[in-house]
């Protein structure tokens, strides 16, 4: 938990995922889209994957990826991704955070 | 395919004495031809001409036996000769026809359930047909019957729909309160929401024949993304009511105000964004999982490992489409959100009436496809 913790505080946008996970790629390429480069964690590459799984469970993802922090907090997975873009306040969120 | 009535026409009275021998000979005939058997063509063709020239003995009353007597008395042997052979003749034609008639009932029950069968293969066709890989053994009756159902359910979807869609046009031709439309606007934004359920529901059960788009109309499926329509394809349609200045000439027009315009624009790009990446993200599936089926030595004839894989990276499919769902649920709930009710209204019906222009354009390619040339 305190590795998810930190991993998730160390850019203003951190997407953990998996490498096999599809969707964690797609949810990356929108940010990309955005003008935000977020930081990838590949879990499934992390000797603590499992930990890091159930941590991320506990934060109240339904699955363990993708999980999106943007500013250290949690945003959630894939819906909640695209559900705040399409109603404009997934921009506002990320602003600080364009190169 | 028509099944044939079991309305028999009632025996006209007529003379048979004369005839019973041709009669004979039409029945020995008739069996001969189908070979023993009844086909259903046979069951439809000959019924009515047949069962025409048929008669019971009892229905010959007065007149009959009137000519009998005229007869009998000028050569009684040979008239009585003549009489024995046609009560012989005509009670071996009525068994005749009796086991005839029997045939023909236990033919046209055989008909009706063949085309029973017919019908529920016909609503399986398209998924079976589809269906190279399988074989006793692979194909689940569990899967099949699921999807059978999700066909069934979507034609009562289908016919609600239009439905609701010639409720909209009705009333937005006349005076109808916002209160009315309001209502209207949310049974069309529910009963979205409610193909979406239903769809999650058979791709659990089989994905593929959700991407297919098996259930959709050849046109629809033309333009299909992951799935069903492009989202960024539901805002080109209500395009029409931002940008065109003709609708000033409909009744109750209410223009878009400049924020709405703004909001829509911006809904417009982040629908496409969103698009874009969830396509990206199934190109990237594509080549996993293509890459999973290739892995190894292709051609030593041993695959289960690289099956295993590929069933695992198969499952990602189901969030996808899960996804694409998503992505149409959101971009017409902001949809609703931006628009008066008014305008969600005009919205829906030409998003209604898009999609049944698209249907027509199946059903009428269909059919100039089958006209000979």
């Amino acid at each position: 938990m305190d590795k998810v913790m930190r991993l998730s505080s160390e850019k203003g946008v951190v997407i953990f995922s998996k490498s096999s996970c599809c969707l964690s790629y797609a949810v990356q390429v929108l940010f990309l889209d955005l003008g935000v480069s977020p930081k990838i964690h590949e879990i499934d590459k992390d000797p603590e994957c499992r930990e890091m799984e159930k941590a991320l469970m506990r934060l109240g993802c339904s699955k363990p990826v993708p999980a999106v922090f943007i500013g250290g907090k949690l945003v959630g997975s894939t819906n909640e991704v695209m559900s705040m873009h399409l109603s404009s306040s997934l921009v506002p969120l990320v602003k600080p955070y364009i190169c | 395919m028509n099944t044939t009535s079991t309305h028999f026409v009632p025996p006209r009275r007529f003379e048979i004495y004369e005839t019973t021998l041709n009669q004979v000979s039409m029945w020995e005939e008739s069996f001969k031809n189908n070979g023993g058997i009844f086909t259903p063509n046979s069951i439809i063709i000959p019924t009515d001409a047949k069962l025409d020239s048929l008669s019971e003995d009892t229905s010959h009353g007065t007149p009959h036996k009137f000519d009998q007597e005229a007869s009998t008395s000028r050569h009684p042997d040979k008239t009585q000769r003549r009489l024995a052979q046609n009560r012989e003749a005509a009670r071996k034609s009525r068994l005749r026809k009796k086991a005839y008639v029997q045939q023909l009932e236990t033919s046209r029950l055989k008909l009706i359930h063949l085309e029973q069968e017919l019908d529920r293969a016909r609503q399986q066709g398209f998924y079976e047909g589809n269906r190279v890989d399988t074989n006793a053994l692979g194909f689940s009756d569990k899967m099949s019957s699921g999807i059978v159902a999700f066909e069934m359910e979507y034609g009562h979807w289908v016919e609600e729909q239009n439905r609701q869609i010639s409720e909209l046009r009705t009333v937005l031709q006349g005076q109808v309160s916002d209160v009315e439309l309001r209502l209207l606007v949310d049974n069309a934004m529910k009963h979205y929401f409610q193909l979406f359920r239903m769809k999650s529901a058979a791709a659990k059960i089989d994905v593929f024949y959700i991407m297919s788009g098996m259930w959709k109309t050849s046109a629809e499926r033309f333009f299909m993304w992951i799935g069903g329509f492009r989202p960024s394809e539901l805002l080109k349609v209500i395009d029409k009511l931002v940008f065109h200045p003709w609708l000033v000439l409909l009744p109750h027009f209410d223009p878009l105000m400049d924020q709405q315009v703004l909001d829509v624009c911006n809904l417009r790009q982040s629908c496409q964004q969103a698009e874009d990446a969830v396509s990206q993200g199934m190109e990237k599936l594509q080549h996993t999982l293509a890459d999973s089926v290739a892995a190894g030595n292709l051609g030593e004839g041993s695959y289960i490992p690289q099956i295993t894989c590929a069933m695992e990276r198969l499952e990602a499919l189901v969030s996808f489409v899960n996804q694409a769902d998503h992505l149409r649920h959101e971009t017409l709930q902001q949809m609703h959100r931006i628009l008066t009710t008014r305008q969600a209204a005009r919205g829906l019906l030409a998003l209604g009436e898009y999609f049944q222009r698209l249907r027509a354009l199946s059903s009428s390619w269909a059919t100039r496809q089958r006209e000979p040339t």
